[in-house]
């Protein structure tokens, strides 16, 4: 039964892939030497792995593939053995690690932010407080020209429009994000809507994909809806400014997705950034992890494809893949992130030795 | 005499791979399936909420089920009229000549545009027709999926159907026509009762079509996971919920997609076995 669930994730895994590569399929097995390095998982950070395991085969010699297949899929391929490593916009919470057959470890690799995006005639340029946030995302509020959204934003011509609220219509790590925030800010959102990659929503309709939303929004006037901060920065569309825990509107930018995680980063890494409590950091931002195993030696691993998986994953949060960041529209990790992150690395053994 | 037995040994291999092929799914499916048929039991069928919330996760099919039907049955009506005089058109009418032969061109052509294109082209071409018309606000919903699965559909009905009116024999027809029938009562009283149970397959393979299709539902249904409150508003079908929400599912939610697939294999199934009970009836 086992196997044919197994053979089931693998051909449905496989179908997902195709156009990213296609890197499910088995890998390396118990050669000598490393040929492949090959991992799954969130969509969210995928322009950047990309980017920089393209730049990585091309210096190294070493192919390393990725498929961009959901942060779900990218545990359950971590957790059925086949990948040498994960990827996540959502750490695993207690009871998620506990269900991985062996300890996992989270090591973050960038930041990305969740921002509002909206269709208004004219293009002004929005502030949003988490009451008025509240207010859309929920169906209170339902015109644009609405007092409330006024008071916060004094000066600008609201037209008499209904608010079209457009989310994610496939599960998302960047509306788990969203949602992480939005519970963070509203008692009402954490009750009645909650946290997740996908959420039972009162009001809007669905679109598939950071580019279905984006689309839905610029094809449909009065639309507003969250995306993916890379997304939008490289598309230039126009977002609102939020109210961050400090009382500053912030416009999300490199700058202050990056300052969002100025606060205290725990040993393993698993912390949420949203509502920030740094005064100039973006309400809405997030790490994104890489997930691997403590115990490397799995699946009739060598010792050379750990060794390998290990030095990728040192080289993605180094400077050389972190100068990366900002080109493909991604906050680069701070200093004192990257520190902890190499110490949960240091961490990582073979047959119970350390690889250092 | 050796070649024979491959041959004959190839054709029964390929026949039996077929089955264990599709008992394969079936199996595949239902174990799948059963963790979350343990959790919510026959409620699956008929419970509205999808809830995907961690700690609060309730898995409910029914408004899927009931966005599936309704948008490809709304679809073959759409679709009805012109999947029948085209099957009319090509199969009695104007069977050869450079015309039809363009016509039958498109129409295979419409076959084999990739679903994709078609949600593409809802989503920028035929939405904001809807918003104008101010059938709804948005343009997405069950109306504009329906629509785009009628073109889509219309080959399958229409091509099967005009094959068999072609097939009517000639001297049914020329005896009508001895009798001072008119085109039109030939249609009626000889084209349709004996071509009715082939036109009608043709119809039960585009239903199956339209159950089944993803992609352009998908990107014009609004994807609401609500129960739809007329033909206008935002809806979800279940085909739709699988693509969107299979990539990022794990645990409950997991198995409740996959038995989302298993319950739209029997539905597809159900349509299947239908339709030939009345084809049976229609030929009888």
């Amino acid at each position: 039964m086992k196997k044919i669930q197994l053979l089931l994730t693998a051909v449905i895994a496989v179908a997902l892939m195709t156009g990213c590569g296609g890197s499910g399929k088995e890998k390396a097995k118990t050669t000598e030497k490393a040929e492949t390095i090959t991992g799954a998982g969130a969509t969210f950070p995928q322009p950047f792995y990309n980017k920089i395991f393209k730049n990585y085969s091309s210096e190294k010699g070493l192919l390393v593939t990725y498929g961009g297949i959901g942060s779900g899929g990218g545990i359950r391929s971590l957790k059925d053995e086949i990948v040498d490593f994960g990827a996540s916009d959502a750490f695993l919470d207690d009871k998620k690690l506990a269900e991985m057959p062996g300890k996992v470890l989270h090591i973050p690799t960038c930041l990305g932010a969740v921002v509002a995006a909206y269709n208004l005639p004219g293009k002004p340029e929005l502030k949003f407080t988490p009451e008025l946030m509240e207010g859309v995302f929920m169906g209170k509020i339902t015109k644009w020209n609405d007092a409330k959204i006024a008071a916060v934003n004094p000066g600008i011509n609201l037209p008499d429009l209904a608010i079209t609220v457009v989310h994610r219509s496939d599960g998302s790590g960047t509306t788990f994000i969203f949602s992480d925030y939005m519970s963070k800010v509203s008692a009402d959102w954490k009750e009645k809507i909650g946290t997740g990659k996908s959420l039972l929503w009162p009001v809007g309709l669905g679109a598939k994909g950071n580019p279905g939303v984006a689309g839905t929004i610029s094809q449909t006037e009065g639309a507003i809806g969250y995306i993916g901060s890379e997304y939008a920065f490289a598309q230039d569309i126009p977002v609102a400014s939020l109210q961050n825990l400090a009382g500053n509107f912030i416009k999300p930018s490199i700058e202050s997705v990056s300052a969002s995680a100025k606060g205290e980063i725990p040993a393993d890494t698993r912390v949420s950034l949203t509502n920030t409590d740094a005064a100039d950091g973006y309400p809405i931002s997030s790490f994104t992890w890489l997930i691997i195993y403590k115990e490397q030696n799995y699946k009739n691993r060598s010792k050379e494809q750990a060794v390998q998986t290990i030095k990728l994953i040192e080289w993605v949060i180094g400077s050389d893949a972190q100068k990366e960041t900002t080109n493909v529209h991604y906050a680069p990790l701070p200093e004192a992130a990257a520190a902890k992150a190499r110490a949960v690395l240091s961490a990582v053994t073979y047959n119970g030795k350390s690889l250092k | 005499m050796n070649s024979e037995k491959i041959f004959r040994y190839l054709l029964i291999g390929s026949g039996v791979l077929i089955v264990l092929i599709a008992l394969g799914i079936v199996t595949t499916l239902f174990i799948g399936a059963i963790p979350s048929f343990k959790e919510f039991g026959f409620g699956f069928i008929y419970s509205t909420e999808w809830n995907p919330t961690q700690g609060r996760e309730s898995y409910g099919a029914l408004p899927f089920i009931i966005g599936t039907l309704v948008t490809s049955i709304l679809a073959l009506l759409l679709t009805f009229p012109f999947a029948f005089s085209i099957s009319l058109f090509l199969g009695e009418y104007f069977r050869n000549g450079k015309l039809p032969s363009f016509l039958r061109s498109v129409i295979d052509l419409l076959a084999g545009i990739p679903s994709v294109v078609y949600g593409l082209w809802g989503f920028y071409a035929l939405r904001p027709i809807i918003t104008d018309l101010g059938l709804n606000a948005q343009g997405f919903g069950i109306f504009t999926s329906s629509i785009i699965l009628a073109i889509m559909i219309i080959p399958y009905a229409s091509s099967l159907g005009s094959e068999v009116i072609s097939m009517v024999p000639g001297n049914l027809k020329e005896a009508a026509y001895s009798l001072g029938a008119t085109r039109f009562e030939v249609v009626k009283t000889v084209i349709i009762p004996n071509a009715g149970s082939g036109i009608f397959a043709g119809y039960i393979l585009a239903l199956g079509r339209a159950i089944g299709e993803t992609m352009a539902v998908t990107m014009l249904i609004g994807n609401s996971n609500k129960i739809p409150t007329g033909i206008f508003d935002l809806g979800n079908t279940m085909a739709s919920l699988i693509a969107n929400q299979f990539g990022e599912a794990d645990g409950l939610k997991y198995t409740s997609l996959v038995e989302i697939g298993l319950l739209l294999f029997v539905i597809t199934g159900i349509v299947n076995y239908l339709g030939k009970l009345i084809m049976k009836k229609l030929s009888a």
